[in-house]
């Protein structure tokens, strides 16, 4: 009987889900001026329920003071308490208001994360696709620096250094992002590799174009598929290393919220059965799945695909 | 052909190079984290004397270029050291737990590997259906949660009270394989869940990216199969960024798992280095930081090769 | 060796509170656990322990993890003993006496003690035991402790101390857990590498930051102990992992449980959860050179503005009791009961700044949970309830890596703990008699620094006391340490396993001599 329910509310939240994607894309088509409305008619129901997902979230980090119930910091009753009316989701180990700690997470972990992953790619991006285009000293050396880089364990490194510089925001978010750049930067070059053997770059090589125009014009748009899945993936990513570099002692300075660390700090509840810390960690995951559903319609796009 | 056999020796050479950058890297960052052996091996017991003894006894006052000097000395004589803390040979150290990460990193591979490339050809095969949705769905979900949650989460499920697998997975020496396989499924599922999706993901997207080209075009209109225009013509050509992939998590598994390792009481090499790195355990940090860099560097260069291969151009490139 | 210390001399205080009858069948603890009269032989006793490392070493001068220091009684023997009741009684010394001035001490050997190896304890066994943590360059973190050892001999089975000054306290000094007794060579020295010992288990074999295994020792001296026939102890620093292993049957006992859940894991089934309250304290010490520190009325109102039943509340889930600013436990001698506890008050908070001259006072709190588990949530929650008194406490969060000794003692008002010491002089020497290496909040007081002189050699009990209780109204009300509360240690094990009545509060883990005195019911 309990599994009948629960998957009653998996098709249930399925369907509300495609409903309100269904519903948002309505309104875009509708709202958006001609060219724009077309682009929306492409779009799948997923990928129009990850947009508007994207959007209240954005939303949510603008608005927080103003959506949120209590302060972000501000202990307002006992630790762990149950939902009721006051307190929607409880509080945490602290006693601090849950809802608002999510509220305000959105707008610390998506602003992180996003700046991470968007200073990682520029670096990375850039940086593997000349090394693929110039080749030559420029790739060795490039090559090399990423290979020592990456030959250091990640979060072993990531630990290192933000022993040695302290752990600001800023410091997390240039440290995790110049490591993420050196997987990017692999990504972007291999990719980039398969597309500079190919005819029509060596045409463009014959006619002369310069290098940056070779990059843009030519490799990129063909290197773009992977590179937006890495995106979305990387995205995601980010809040892991935030979440393991506070398993492991290092996370965001208190009292700030930030999702990755809210799960680490109730994570030992779900031993227990209780599902405090799924809630941070759904927040997570749902904003991952929806990137990544737009993501996927992108790369659908990029394709070129028509089916 | 010889063009491959040249670039391996050049990368092995590389590699060499490669080690030596790391070893100085990790020398000279843990000789920036504040305190140093003496005083992290003493922590809140440390008085100003004792420090001082531990270091003159463990010649921890010569200059830093000298005593990275001894080190490499040793290791270009095949000598790891010993551990500053117990004296333990570093080798035997390395050596017990080796074997333990490479046969986490090989069963969470086993399952993770096939798994990911099923998937995600079948979700390019049957893209925008409503199993490709709901197969990334779950697979970026189960990514979405922190490693040790989700170890937490199987625990809860699978572990716990009457649970069918235990919690913890530090066997004894003398265990068997087919204990090594239960007391090991956690971990390794754990892993499994932690990187399926990137490479899945990966495959799909690679395969997706090609089925736009003129010789894919050309061999549907020959009215060829879906499955087989993928698996023997898209795939080929996707396959270097797809081996790219497997190559980075595989390099993960082996390098990166220091968390589950805490969560499921595994002895690694990630635990080694994290309590050598503590402690400023110099010897055992450079051991392990040159064995996880070697793990990389050999996986990258069959990837690498791999990759050339896949691509007769990249093979014949002048 | 700023590690838990118990309390030795004193009455235990514990949740314990059972008053069942001797000699009934079955004794019911306050858990409802069926205590059976006789013990039982037999059985693999599995140990879960919280801290530890690959960077663990045989020597005993290095000990400091609770690994170690539970390896240590498992598998050694030590002159003296701390009891489960608090007091301290002979083990490898069967008696001693000390000169009138307490400055010259004989212990009596204990004959017919054998090591694991075979070897026969001798007077020679313990000075070379003691003598590996003296001398010049000595690395030991015990050889602080020894210091005032001038000189020790060996005659057949009595062995002679000679200290530098008087201490009547030296026995206790002797149950210090980096001192245990092993064989000594032809050379007069320990091997510091050896798993040999005379405790009550042969080490099979250690492998630092993994596991240990043990079986019993046949010839042990102790009649009938121990019950178990062999030890298992495997280190499992995860909170969640650890409590997991115990619910899953995988250990026996946890050494720690995590306080966010332990309510919790008390409701499980087949589990009992063991809360023992001795002198374990956590504290946010203030360097008093340091501007603003430097001010008593600032250290008043910052004393003032923490909220110490919230903290008790909320950071040890209620087990432990708030602290009143000195490191003296409720349970200890001469703990002063009529000093007035101190609450929050911003009232007291606004006077004290008043009378500092200021308007307003915002400091750092650099902390990490390194300090003790929950620091970092308690600086935040301090800085809750000092905002609410009018001063705003910036909390830093420092990386546990190497906040001992880039932190501690060198930001001007961090986090620590303290396991407590045995005896109230012990402890007030370590840590607040000026100059001391461990002087934390780099206090000085000349009253109080006369009066921990003179009460180490007063032999009136009533002057001793007057004296204790000064001594802890000074370092309440002018020291640089804020002793916010007093944290009970929290295990737990399985309904298999029976335990004496009393449960001895000098460590973790009945004074982590489990192996010896409990068994499987």
């Amino acid at each position: 009987m309990g599994f009948l329910t629960g998957l009653f509310w998996l098709f249930a939240t399925i369907a509300a889900a495609l409903a309100a994607g269904w519903l948002f894309r309505a309104a875009a088509i509708a709202a958006s001026p001609q060219g724009l409305a077309r682009e929306f008619r492409t779009m799948p129901l997923t990928a129009s329920f990850g947009l508007l997902m994207i959007l209240i979230y954005i939303l949510v980090a603008i608005f927080a003071p103003a959506l949120a119930p209590f302060s972000e910091t501000e202990i307002v009753g006992r630790e762990y308490m149950p939902w009721d009316a006051v307190h929607l989701l409880g509080t945490d180990n602290l006693g601090r208001d849950m809802l608002s700690r999510l509220i305000y997470g959105a707008r610390n972990t998506v602003g992180i994360a996003f700046a991470t992953t968007a200073l990682a790619f520029v670096a990375g991006s850039v940086l593997g696709l000349l090394a693929a285009v110039v080749g030559g000293w420029l790739d060795q050396l490039l090559s090399r620096a990423v290979d020592v880089l990456m030959a250091i364990p990640a979060l072993i490194f990531a630990l290192l250094l933000l022993t040695i510089v302290g752990t600001s925001i800023l410091n997390m978010i240039l440290v995790i992002a110049l490591i993420d750049s050196t997987r990017v930067y692999r990504l972007a070059r291999a990719v980039a590799m398969n597309i500079v053997v190919m005819d029509y770059v060596e045409a463009a090589k014959l006619r002369g174009e310069g290098t940056w125009r070779l990059i843009t014009r030519e490799i990129l748009p063909n290197a773009m598929a992977p590179l937006v899945a890495e995106f979305g993936l990387r995205f995601c990513f980010v809040f892991l290393t935030i979440s393991a570099l506070s398993f492991l002692g290092l996370g965001i300075q208190p009292p700030t919220a930030d999702w990755g660390s809210m799960v680490r700090d109730n994570a030992t509840l779900i031993s227990f059965g209780d599902i405090t810390p799924l809630l941070p960690a759904g927040a997570i995951a749902l904003l991952t799945v929806s990137v990544n559903f737009v993501v996927d319609w992108q790369l659908h796009r990029a394709s070129g695909l028509k089916e | 052909m010889s063009h491959i056999w040249t670039m391996i020796a050049k990368r092995l050479a590389l590699g060499v190079v490669t080690l030596f950058v790391v070893s100085l890297i990790i020398f000279l960052g843990t000789e920036l984290l504040p305190g140093d052996f003496a005083q992290e091996i003493l922590g809140q017991a440390a008085t100003p004397e004792t420090v001082a003894a531990l270091r003159e006894q463990l010649g921890l006052n010569d200059p830093m270029h000298v005593r990275y000097a001894n080190w490499l000395g040793d290791i270009l004589q095949g000598d790891l050291g010993e551990s500053l803390a117990n004296g333990q040979s570093v080798s035997d150290l390395i050596g017990r737990r080796l074997g333990n990460t490479l046969a986490l990193a090989g069963y969470a591979a086993a399952i993770a590997v096939p798994l990911s490339l099923m998937l995600g050809i079948l979700a390019a095969l049957f893209r925008n259906s409503v199993f490709d949705r709901a197969a990334n769905a779950s697979a970026l979900t189960s990514i979405s949660f922190p490693e040790f949650f989700v170890a937490y989460i199987l625990i809860f499920f699978l572990a716990g009270a009457g649970g069918m697998f235990p919690s913890m997975s530090n066997f004894r020496p003398d265990a068997d394989f087919a204990d090594f396989l239960y007391r090991a499924f956690l971990p390794a599922l754990t892993l499994t869940l932690v990187v399926t999706a990137h490479m899945m993901r990966m495959t799909r997207a690679a395969i997706i990216n090609l089925l736009a080209s003129p010789y894919i075009e050309m061999a549907r209109l020959k009215g060829m199969s879906p499955m087989r225009i993928i698996v023997r013509h898209a795939l080929p050509n996707a396959l270097a960024p797809i081996i790219n992939v497997i190559a980075l998590n595989l390099a993960y598994l082996i390098t990166g798992v220091v968390v589950v390792e805490v969560v499921f009481v595994y002895p690694g090499l990630g635990q080694l280095m994290v309590d050598s790195v503590a402690a400023r355990d110099m010897p055992v940090v450079q051991g392990v930081a040159l064995v996880f860099a070697a793990a990389y560097v050999l996986l990258n260069l069959t990837a690498d090769v791999l990759a050339t291969l896949s691509n007769p151009r990249l093979v014949h490139r002048r | 060796m700023k590690r838990p210390y118990g309390h030795m001399n004193v009455r235990r205080r514990t949740v314990l509170k059972g008053t069942a009858a001797l000699g009934a069948a079955a004794l019911v603890t306050p858990w409802g656990t069926p205590l059976r009269a006789q013990p039982t032989q037999g059985g693999t006793l599995r140990v879960a322990i919280s801290t530890g490392g690959t960077t663990d070493s045989l020597d005993p001068g290095s000990w400091d993890s609770e690994f170690m220091n539970f390896q240590a009684h498992t598998r050694n023997g030590y002159l003296t003993e701390i009891g489960a009741d608090g007091s301290l009684v002979p083990e490898l010394a069967e008696s001693w006496e000390a000169s009138a001035d307490a400055s010259v001490w004989t212990f009596r050997i204990r004959e017919g003690v054998q090591f694991h190896s075979g070897h026969v304890l001798t007077g020679e066994d313990v000075v070379a035991s003691i003598n590996h943590h003296r001398g010049a360059d000595n690395t030991s973190a015990a050889a602080p402790i020894v210091a005032d050892i001038a000189d020790i001999t060996a005659d057949g089975m009595t062995v002679t101390v000679t200290l530098s000054a008087g201490n009547a306290d030296f026995p206790f000094v002797m149950s210090d857990y980096h001192l245990p007794i092993l064989p000594a060579q032809a050379d007069g020295t320990i091997d510091p590498a050896t798993t040999d010992g005379c405790g009550p288990f042969v080490m099979n074999n250690i492998e630092f930051g993994v596991r240990a295994d043990y079986t019993r020792h046949d010839g042990y001296w102790k009649p009938g102990l121990p019950y178990f026939d062999a030890v298992e102890q495997v280190l499992i620093f995860d909170n969640a992992a650890r409590q997991n292993a115990l619910i899953s049957g995988e250990v026996d006992y946890i050494d720690s449980a995590d306080l966010n859940t332990v309510h919790l894991l008390e409701r499980a089934p087949g589990i009992n959860v063991l809360s023992i309250t001795g002198t374990q304290h956590y504290g946010l010490p203030m360097d008093t050179r340091a501007a603003p520190f430097s001010d008593v009325n600032v250290r008043q109102a910052l004393k003032y503005a923490i909220n110490r039943e919230q903290l008790v509340d909320t950071i040890l889930n209620g087990y432990g009791s708030v602290g009143n600013d000195h490191p003296i436990g409720p349970g200890q001698r001469y703990f002063n009961a009529e000093l007035e506890q101190k609450t929050f008050d911003p009232d007291r908070v606004a006077f004290h700044l008043r009378e500092a001259g200021l308007s307003e006072l915002t400091v750092d709190l650099n902390i990490a949970d390194a300090a003790f588990a929950g620091a970092v949530d308690a600086a935040v929650l301090y800085a809750e309830s000092a905002a609410a008194a009018g001063v705003t406490i910036n909390v830093v969060r420092e990386p546990n890596d190497g906040y001992w000794s880039n932190v501690w003692m060198q930001k001007p008002f961090v986090g620590t703990y303290w396991g407590g010491r045995p005896t109230e002089d012990w402890m007030f020497a370590t840590a607040y008699a000026e100059g001391v290496p461990w002087n934390e909040s780099y206090w000085s007081n000349e009253r109080f620094n006369a009066l921990l002189v003179s009460a180490r050699s007063e032999l009136d009990e009533d002057i001793r006391r007057e004296q204790y209780f000064e001594m802890q109204e000074i370092v309440a009300n002018e020291g640089g340490t804020i002793i916010p509360m007093f944290a009970a240690y929290v295990g737990a094990y399985s309904d298999a396993l029976a335990h004496p009545e009393q449960v001895a509060s000098n460590w973790r883990n009945d004074g982590h001599r489990i192996g010896e005195r409990w068994w499987f019911a």
